[in-house]
């Protein structure tokens, strides 16, 4: 996996202003950002992130979750969490940011020409998978069955609703969503997203899979995949560690050998497969 | 949890098949038993269908079948009268429904709800309670079977239990 390369200095954040806030859920929204005047932005790879910057407040790693062939605009969607993500939800049209990246490693799209790929999303998880369905399904006719399985909580956790919908009615996108609790007006899954795998087809000897979501989640569902026959090679994780540099510098995201904001934050499964069933490394 | 599914069955099963043997052995869940063992829980099975919106048990009913899902969705529900009616976990093509036949009292604990048309392999669970009294190799046999089938489920609601998509903000993002 390469990773494409970032600003020339990576450490001086470069202006962006706002564009656009979107409320995706009641605590996730979507901040749609445009370089300032004086830089035309930069091209980034679907699974990089970026690290944002709220003036006054402070700095956060986010994955990038627009279209890698729009790479003009910037969209990255968060929840609200803390001090700096809920000062980026306060912000307005023309408001200013600080960028630094694209930082990372991407996912495998290229390399899964050819073969089904499976996408399994775990809550917000479904955000840094986005850029690469909008590459996979914008080249669609180079892959087999493409399938997006996806767990939320509840249905009003649901990201990208509208564009799902599309994706599935419009680029033959199979979507398969789950969600832990729900009423009877949710005529959908109801149950872990790991469920979902045994039931879904695809050709497990000649799939890539593309995981994203709490910890915990990407263990079992690599599981299910093994179980259903695809290789551990072909299984890729995105990992979230306490990134602060973005550029293996500082350490703070040290896992093993690794440096998550510099050798990740995707991985083949096989390489972090080890560390993951060590509760320190 | 492991999925099952009749690859080769088409609608054409439903027109009048002489016996559901061997339908039955092809299925995942019972595949590998041996023959005899076979034919005593084929003596025990029939075909059966529900409409969307009906039930086919109620908490509290006697659980005296278990089914494998053939065709649609049933919602597994609990009543709340604050709520309504809340959907725990959705069962459906290929799955195994139904382990309280096995656990006296032998009464459903939650509602089945079929959220569509549902067409299914109904075992009649007295029926093979009396045979596994009588042969307790074919006790074990399903037994062991079932026991998987339980295990699964309790590691997909324990991770349900665990609430995984409130953890993760989006990269690193520590309450930040």
């Amino acid at each position: 996996m390469s990773a494409v390369a970032s600003s020339p200095d990576p450490m001086f954040p470069r202006p962006y202003r706002v564009h656009r806030v979107t409320k995706e859920t009641s605590d996730t929204f979507t901040l749609e950002l445009l370089p300032e005047a004086g830089h035309a932005g930069f091209a980034f790879a679907a699974g990089q992130f970026n690290m944002l910057y709220v003036c006054g407040i402070g700095e956060v790693p986010i994955s990038i979750s627009g279209d890698p062939g729009v790479p003009q605009a910037l969209v990255h969607t968060t929840r609200a969490v803390g001090a700096v993500t809920k000062g980026m939800e306060e912000l307005k049209k023309g408001d200013s940011i600080g960028i630094r990246g694209p930082f990372g490693t991407n996912w495998p799209v290229a390399e899964a020409e050819g073969n089904d790929v499976v996408f399994v999303a775990g809550g917000i998880g479904l955000a840094p998978l986005r850029p690469a369905l909008y590459q996979v399904l914008a080249s669609r006719e180079r892959f087999g069955r493409v399938v997006l399985l996806y767990g939320a909580r509840t249905p009003e956790d649901i990201l990208y609703r509208k564009q799902l919908k599309e994706w599935r009615a419009d680029l033959g996108l199979e979507v398969h969503v789950s969600v832990d609790r729900a009423t009877r007006d949710w005529r959908g899954n109801v149950g872990v997203v790991t469920t979902l795998i045994p039931r879904v087809p695809f050709d497990p000897y000649n799939t890539v899979a593309m995981v994203c979501g709490p910890e915990v989640m990407i263990r079992y569902t690599v599981m299910e995949l093994e179980r259903r026959g695809v290789a551990q090679e072909n299984i890729h994780v995105s990992l979230e560690r306490n990134m602060k540099c973005g550029i293996g510098f500082c350490g703070h995201c040290q896992h093993g050998p690794n440096f998550v904001c510099k050798d990740g934050p995707v991985f083949p499964f096989s390489r972090v497969r080890d560390l993951m069933n060590q509760r320190e490394v | 949890m492991t999925k099952f599914f009749f690859p080769d069955l088409g609608e054409t099963m439903f027109d009048g098949p002489t016996t559901l043997e061997p339908i039955l052995a092809e299925h995942p869940f019972l595949k590998g038993m041996k023959k005899e063992h076979l034919a005593l829980i084929t003596g025990c099975a029939s075909n059966v269908k529900w409409d969307a919106g009906t039930y086919l048990f109620r908490e509290g009913q006697g659980a005296d079948q278990f089914y494998i899902v053939r065709q649609g969705t049933i919602a597994i529900e609990a009543f709340s009268p604050a709520h309504g009616p809340l959907v725990l976990q959705t069962v459906g093509e290929g799955d195994i429904l139904g382990w309280a036949w096995l656990v006296p009292p032998y009464r459903w604990h939650f509602d089945g709800h079929a959220t569509d048309l549902v067409r299914a392999i109904a075992f009649d669970g007295k029926c093979l309670r009396t045979k596994c009294e009588k042969d307790h190799e074919l006790g074990y046999e399903l037994l062991k079977r079932f026991s998987e089938i339980m295990s699964q489920r309790l590691d997909v609601t324990r991770m349900q239990l665990l609430d995984l998509y409130d953890d993760m903000p989006t990269k690193g993002i520590r309450r930040k």
